[in-house]
């Protein structure tokens, strides 16, 4: 379960962000929807834990994110929060296996390739473990972005403009394959977009 | 994935630069590293063969050149001075033993030096084979002679007169071998040794060599029986005698003073050198940290801690300085192999490159604590990256 409550950030004497309650159950799909500039990316921030939100809080699976101190935020997103950057960004100088092994290593869970192995399987790009991840393509990337995000099996996954750059074609698979992983393994999904083609796609939105 | 793992990766990643770095630093560890080994084991030998002699009372002249000639072995002596006036010397109650020397031929290179028996016990020097001189025109000869000439007991030697590479041999006065002696590592081990007598037999017809009361030796090498006496006899020798009297840890001390500074020199520019690395390594590390913003960001988002980002920058800095360290370490001891080896060939001075100065521990420690705070500036950038940037790209 995902909740919020009487959520409110100000930036420069603004207020940016403003979600007075919001609630999503367990293991559900949901949209963060609104243009550029509406705080879509902070609420993500702040529902990871990267961002100390100016009043209000944000629970995860029961767990208060935003009455964490700073320590026990970090280890909380390591271990609980998967995040899909909109860039994709994956550390190109090690390979597409040790881009998941440094997750679960920060997540503190022991090494396991065989974790590992079956998430990349699971999203067909086993092939590419041993690949440097900067030479891999953007479509796998992208894969390996969200396998990356899986693979600690956390209890919410967060994606940012996971679609925007992406053609139709492409746009569907990802979301397809958002929405796999994040059943696989139980996770709440959200997906923060501006991206209309997908409104229609999740039938849980919050709107900013 | 360690933080040294990915630390490595990323140094992996640009292996030219990384390589530049470490290189750099190298040549200012070894050329430190060589200097040291070269001060060093020529200090030893210079105490070494110094140590054993108290005061050394020869003619007079410049007392650097004494202690060289008389020694060292390393120069021509200041002249001659009468055995009489040596002996009484030697006699006053305040000198514990004298070995008086006498210089003036060479054999290949090597000195042959008139003395007796208490000079072999001066530097601990046994016969290896053989026994020691017991008349005149018997020589015992040093380990390093035997070696380098292939001389051995029984062997008939000539010597040429003078110590430069030009004199005539003596011929019709052929030395004989009795005996070899084991190596002291001490200047001994170079030279030829025989009787005061026989200097003076094969120098008959020129001066120095006439009746006992007339006889000259090069120098007497003198301990003290009493620590005063180093306050009082050099003194009176150089006062009230046609002698000069040169105490050798004074000169020894005066000239390692000379020699270092050009060490000195030498030393300066090998940290400028590490001071050039050290800069160029802060700007590669600054450089990396820009590109790899993003990588950091990602690692705060996966949850490292800030500390840890420190940590990676910080590994990878050090990764590369220890790199630099122990290439160094290597190059410098290499250096002074080859070099110790070149010089051997022309020289008797023995510089090795095995010997480990525990001042090497020293210059490696000094050299991490550096290179670890060059790292600290782009460490604590890392370690303030704001994690979200990534969501705003």
């Amino acid at each position: 379960m995902l909740e919020i409550r009487e959520l409110r950030h100000e930036y420069g004497g603004r207020t940016v962000l403003s979600v007075p309650q919001w609630s999503v159950p367990q293991g559900e799909a949901c949209l963060v929807i609104g243009p550029s500039g509406s705080g879509k990316s902070t609420l993500i921030a702040i529902i990871a834990g990267l961002l100390a939100p100016s009043a209000g809080s944000v629970a995860v699976a029961g767990e208060a994110v935003t009455g964490l101190g700073a320590v026990a935020r970090d280890a909380f997103r390591a271990r609980h929060v998967g995040l899909v950057p909109q860039m994709l960004h994956l550390i190109g100088v090690v390979s597409v296996r040790d881009n998941l092994r440094i997750a679960q290593r920060l997540a503190g869970i022991a090494r396991d390739d065989r974790a590992i192995d079956a998430c990349l399987e699971s999203l067909g790009i086993a092939a590419i473990a041993p690949r440097k991840a900067r030479d891999v393509a953007v479509g796998e990337a992208q894969r390996v972005a969200i396998a990356r995000a899986v693979v600690n099996r956390p209890r919410v996954i967060l994606a940012d403009e996971p679609t925007s750059a992406l053609d139709d074609a492409s746009c569907a698979r990802a979301l397809a394959l958002l929405r796999g992983a994040a059943t696989a393994c139980g996770a709440t999904l959200v997906i923060a977009t501006h991206d209309q083609r997908i409104r229609g796609e999740v039938a849980r939105r919050l709107e900013l | 994935m360690s933080t040294i793992r990915l630390a490595w990766a990323y140094l992996a990643a640009r292996p030219l630069l990384a390589l530049l770095n470490a290189a750099m630093l190298a040549i200012g560890v070894a050329t430190l590293v060589l200097l040291l080994l070269f001060t060093s084991q020529a200090e030893e030998r210079l105490a070494r063969d110094a140590s054993p002699v108290d005061l050394v009372v020869g003619a007079k002249g410049s007392p650097l050149q004494l202690i060289l000639s008389a020694l060292l072995q390393a120069d021509v002596p200041t002249g001659n001075i009468r055995l009489d006036e040596a002996r009484k010397v030697a006699a006053d109650p305040m000198v514990a033993s004298s070995t008086p020397i006498c210089l003036g031929d060479t054999f290949r290179g090597h000195r042959i030096i008139g003395t007796d028996a208490t000079y072999l016990a001066l530097y601990g020097a046994k016969v290896a084979q053989g026994r020691v001189f017991e008349r005149g025109m018997e020589v015992v000869v040093g380990a390093e002679v035997a070696r380098r000439t292939g001389v051995g007991m029984g062997a008939q030697l000539v010597g040429t007169h003078g110590l430069g590479a030009s004199g005539t041999p003596h011929e019709g006065h052929a030395y004989r071998v009795v005996g070899v002696l084991a190596p002291t590592g001490t200047v001994i081990d170079r030279l030829v040794v025989t009787p005061l007598e026989s200097v003076w037999q094969i120098h008959e017809e020129h001066p120095g060599a006439g009746a006992e009361g007339q006889r000259e030796i090069t120098a007497l090498l003198v301990r003290y029986r009493t620590p005063l006496a180093a306050a009082l006899m050099p003194r009176r020798i150089n006062a009230t005698t046609s002698m000069q009297a040169a105490a050798p840890a004074y000169e020894m001390a005066r000239l390692m003073n000379l020699v270092g500074v050009g060490v000195d020199v030498l030393r300066g520019f090998a940290v400028v050198l590490m001071a050039t690395a050290a800069l160029s390594m802060f700007v590669a590390l600054m450089s990396a940290l820009q590109e790899r913003r993003y990588d950091l960001a990602l690692l705060r988002m996966l949850g490292a801690r800030p500390a840890a980002l420190f940590a990676l920058v910080v590994a990878e800095g050090v990764t590369l300085v220890l790199a630099g360290v122990i290439l160094g370490l290597v190059l410098g001891h290499a250096a002074a192999g080859v070099l110790g080896s070149w010089i051997a060939r022309s020289n008797a001075w023995n510089i090795t490159g095995l010997a480990w100065q525990p001042a090497e521990g020293w210059i490696a420690l000094v050299v991490l604590a550096a290179g670890a705070a060059t790292c600290l500036i782009p460490a604590f950038q890392a370690y303030r990256r704001d994690p979200a940037i990534l969501l705003r790209r």
